[in-house]
């Protein structure tokens, strides 16, 4: 079943009705958040017109207030961030159920261009990552996220973060002339796949590549996403790469690159508003703004509404791979704090 | 040997459960020892011990010991 089905229109009615029931749920579950929406003036129960009239919280807000929807008794799973300054990092709270949603959806999502099948998959990390199951970082817990859809899984690096070349190239002779998986962070698959391959003349053109962690880093030596799928294809034969965005605060949704390349797309069940970050009213097509992001996965904490700290832009909607709309994400807002870089690794977590 | 026989020995391999675990009645999420970290871990194991292969959809499926029972069952594991 495709979570990639639905347009616009059709979209928007059907997330009014559940992010409104939501809203409730969170109101009426969570102390906090219920104050939060008090002190803004809108009082329980209230309609709200359109998708966009749904009242936001700031991703910061998670660092700063204990935000969930479930009593201490049901916790299963404490997800942080990491935060480099002020504020601390993000704590989001999972009790069971919600824990295997998200990696349902998740499933879902990665399903749309992987296939039912797990594929040898080879990780653009170290295997150091995940050694500490109780407090996984941001990295860790994407990677762990992600090894549920691949199989014999080989790590690209070695437990002091080395290249380990011979690792790649076995895994090559053994799976390489068949599909197979890769995944990792963006300027990590750069550095350590890319750049290894081109030295080594490897030969990546059956691999799917799945990558995520924001540009900043790349920006600074002039790759770009067209630049990166570009050279990829050039000097090591990849072709089918698949970048997303996706944050620790709404876990196991991720916005997904389509196939043509250099346009994100919203499963069914999650919608980005551009706003105005002055006026903060819906941005038209094709003028950036701040990144909102609504989905109907968070119930154990309020996270279903978030104004991310990101810069996008909507290209334009059904018009594209997917139905919906397309967009990119363009950086961060100059105003934000400096977050650790694995910050926005991580729609895809483990838990 | 029982097909639960050598699943019970998997799943206490695997996760490095100690005598005290009741196996057979075991949930996904239950104990600490099976989280994501130990799902994948018994994943690997079980596909080595019977010589399968699940799909991405029966790997978040498998959601208890009796769950994993039934889909060895599916694949023609004999009892």
């Amino acid at each position: 079943m495709s979570v990639f089905g639905r347009g616009q229109a059709e979209r928007e009615t059907a997330l009014l009705a559940e992010l409104t029931e939501l809203t409730e749920h969170h109101r009426a579950n969570s102390e906090q958040y219920d104050r939060i929406l008090s002190s803004l003036g809108i009082k329980s129960g209230e309609p709200f017109a359109s998708l966009n009239d749904l009242p936001w919280l700031p991703v910061r807000m998670f660092k700063t207030h204990e935000l969930k929807s479930i009593p201490d008794s049901e916790v299963f799973k404490v997800l942080t961030s990491s935060g480099t300054t002020g504020g601390g990092a993000s704590r989001i709270y999972l009790d069971k159920d919600a824990a295997a949603v998200q990696t349902r959806q998740l499933g879902a999502t990665l399903q749309e261009v992987l296939g039912g099948k797990r594929l040898p998959m080879l990780m653009v990390d170290t295997i150091g990552i995940i050694k500490n199951r109780r407090s996984f970082s941001a990295r860790g817990a994407g990677v762990l996220g992600m090894a549920t859809f691949g199989r014999s899984h080989v790590y690209a690096l070695d437990e002091n973060d080395r290249p380990d070349v011979e690792a790649v190239k076995e895994f090559l002779a053994k799976h390489g002339s068949e599909p197979f998986l890769i995944f990792g962070f963006t300027f990590m698959v750069w550095q350590y796949l890319y750049e290894v391959a081109r030295e080594h003349e490897l030969d990546l053109s059956n691999g799917i590549l799945i990558h995520s962690g924001g540009w900043k880093k790349l920006i600074d030596i002039a790759v770009d996403n067209a630049e990166f799928r570009r050279r990829f294809a050039e000097d090591t034969g990849l072709t089918q790469i698949y970048n997303y965005y996706g944050m620790i605060e709404q876990i196991g949704t991720v916005f997904l690159e389509g196939k043509s390349g250099n346009s994100l797309y919203c499963p069914d069940f999650a919608d980005v508003i551009i706003r105005n970050p002055d006026t903060w009213e819906e941005q038209p097509v094709g003028v950036p703004g701040v990144i909102e992001v609504v989905s109907t996965l968070p119930r154990s904490y309020p996270g279903h509404v978030l104004l991310t700290e990101d810069l996008g832009v909507v290209h334009g909607i059904d018009d594209g791979d997917w139905p919906g709309k397309r967009f990119s994400v363009l950086g961060r807002l100059p105003r934000a704090e400096a977050r650790g870089c694995s910050d926005t690794f991580s729609g895809a977590v483990a838990s | 040997m029982s097909l639960n026989d050598r699943l019970r020995g998997v799943f206490v391999d695997a996760l490095q459960l100690d005598d005290s675990v009741d196996v057979e009645n075991l949930k996904y999420r239950d104990i600490e020892e099976w989280d994501s970290v130990g799902h994948m871990a018994l994943v690997a194991a079980i596909e080595d011990e019977f010589d399968v292969q699940f799909e991405t959809e029966q790997v978040i499926d498998m959601s208890s010991f009796k769950v994993a029972v039934d889909m060895l069952k599916g694949f023609g594991v004999a009892e």
